[in-house]
């Protein structure tokens, strides 16, 4: 039976991996290439790098953590964060990322989408939506926001995240910015939404604050991922804790990392 | 020697890494000859059957591939590099292929969430030389749209579910081919590429 992802998301920040709370605070959590080598011996089943400052020069600080990672590391990586062209991802993909996580480039340009799915295949395009509920919707909405979430496009999630997977994604990443940061659980209405209207695996992200999270995420919301950043990075628990929990409660987990 | 066969797959330098991570010796070649005199040959791949097709034709390598599985020489293909292998695959309208094993490579059916991304069992049917030293069910990574048949019973090393039961590990003598990504599938991975360096006589000097 296929198992359910989880998988620690590092932010990256001038070579040194970054908290995000609500997108901004910023406290440091240490060396990107020590806690990928910790969690993958912990038992994580990807590894998500986000580049948070994500200017021009920065990406070569991300291609040299990459190519450090990938050396010494046989998981699956991701790298997210100011890419703009297919050359941006190529030059990812080659320092060792196995996908490559499109988000507000994609949004000011949907062929990004295609352009990258056609030259590397949908397998490497994650497509990346930060979603903000719309107050008093009924059903409920969500909006999609850019900028790392301060610009509202004015965009349906729901759409968007179709036309995505349309376009050639081949994955979707579904980052609540209501939840994020807060601990108190994922958005389990937007995922199941969204898993549900959708063909491609969903990874829930934000708002994760104990265990529990992780099954509801699962069980109520049917993702088929959680990403997580700071519940792992300040090791209120281990990755190896979040598996045994959520296998005896019959979540299908790769235990057999050890 | 064994010849790793860079024809544009987008996975070559996981397999490198990986290599490099057991410390065998290899090269990476694009030349059609290099099959002729090689102890061993790896076929990376990812992505779409046409572009693998497109990528090994356009580098003259079909034929020179086909001889060397034919020659029952060590081969280890690894996602596309074992689909390529059949008949021909349902992926693009139909592409033939290598026509090296009968049967079609079809989609897995509407109802899954597809690609098939991440980590299964593989459920070993026999005892496979890339295999030793992994456990039955070991959970491996993979990440595919379209699998491989088990019809032809004689070349089922291993399988794996989802939705139905599929091809994870094809398995003919020298000739292996794996659907899931070993290069990224941890030790238990690690381990396959170091099987099969030792299969091919290569010295294996690195760590899992």
């Amino acid at each position: 039976m296929l198992t359910r992802r989880i998988i620690p998301c590092l932010d990256v920040k001038d070579g040194r991996n970054m908290r995000g709370v609500k997108f901004s605070a910023d406290k440091d959590a240490g060396d990107p290439v020590e806690l990928a080598d910790y969690y993958n011996r912990t038992g994580a089943d990807e590894l998500v790098f986000y580049d948070i400052t994500a200017s021009a020069e920065r990406r070569g600080i991300m291609r040299r953590v990459l190519e450090e990672v990938a050396s010494q590391v046989f998981i699956p990586l991701t790298v997210g964060g100011g890419l703009r062209n297919t050359d941006d991802m190529f030059e990812m993909l080659r320092a060792g990322a196995d996908k490559v996580s499109l988000n507000t480039a994609a949004v000011d340009h949907p062929n990004l989408i295609s352009e990258g799915a056609e030259r590397f295949g949908s397998q490497c395009i994650v497509l990346s939506i930060d979603a903000l509920r719309v107050p008093d919707s009924s059903p409920s909405r969500w909006a999609v926001w850019t900028h790392g979430g301060r610009r509202n496009t004015g965009k349906d999630v729901l759409e968007w995240s179709q036309l995505g997977v349309e376009l050639g994604a081949g994955e979707i990443v579904m980052n609540s910015i209501d939840a994020d940061g807060t601990r108190d659980g994922y958005d389990l209405e937007l995922l199941n939404t969204v898993t549900k209207a959708v063909s491609v695996p969903v990874v829930a992200s934000g708002g994760a604050g104990n265990l529990e999270h992780f099954y509801e995420a699962f069980s109520e919301g049917g993702a088929h991922a959680v990403l997580a950043a700071s519940i792992f990075h300040y090791k209120d628990f281990t990755i190896g804790q979040a598996k045994a929990y959520l296998d005896e409660k019959g979540i299908p987990m790769r235990t057999d990392y050890e | 020697m064994l010849a790793v066969l860079d024809y544009g797959a987008g996975n070559l330098r996981s397999v490198t890494r990986a290599l490099a991570h057991v410390g065998c010796d290899f090269e990476v070649t694009s030349d059609p000859a290099a099959t002729a005199d090689a102890g061993g040959v790896i076929l990376p791949g990812v992505g779409a059957a046409a572009d693998t097709m497109a990528g090994l034709g356009s580098r003259a390598l079909l034929e020179p591939v086909k001889e060397y599985v034919r020659s029952g020489r060590p081969y280890l293909g690894i996602c596309m590099g074992l689909q390529v292998l059949f008949e021909r695959s349902e992926e693009d309208d139909g592409t033939p292929c290598l026509n090296l094993y009968d049967g079609a490579i079809r989609r897995f059916s509407d109802g899954l969430h597809v690609p098939h991304m991440g980590w299964n069992q593989v459920h070993q049917n026999r005892k496979v030389p890339i295999l030793e030293g992994v456990p039955q069910d070991a959970n491996f990574y993979f990440v595919h749209s379209y699998f491989a048949p088990t019809d032809n019973r004689r070349v089922v090393g291993a399988t794996t579910g989802y939705g139905v039961d599929f091809l994870s590990v094809l398995h003919d003598g020298n000739i292996f081919g794996t659907q899931f990504h070993p290069e990224k599938s941890g030790a238990p991975g690690l381990r396959i590429y170091a099987n099969f360096a030792s299969l091919c006589g290569e010295a294996v000097k690195g760590g899992i």
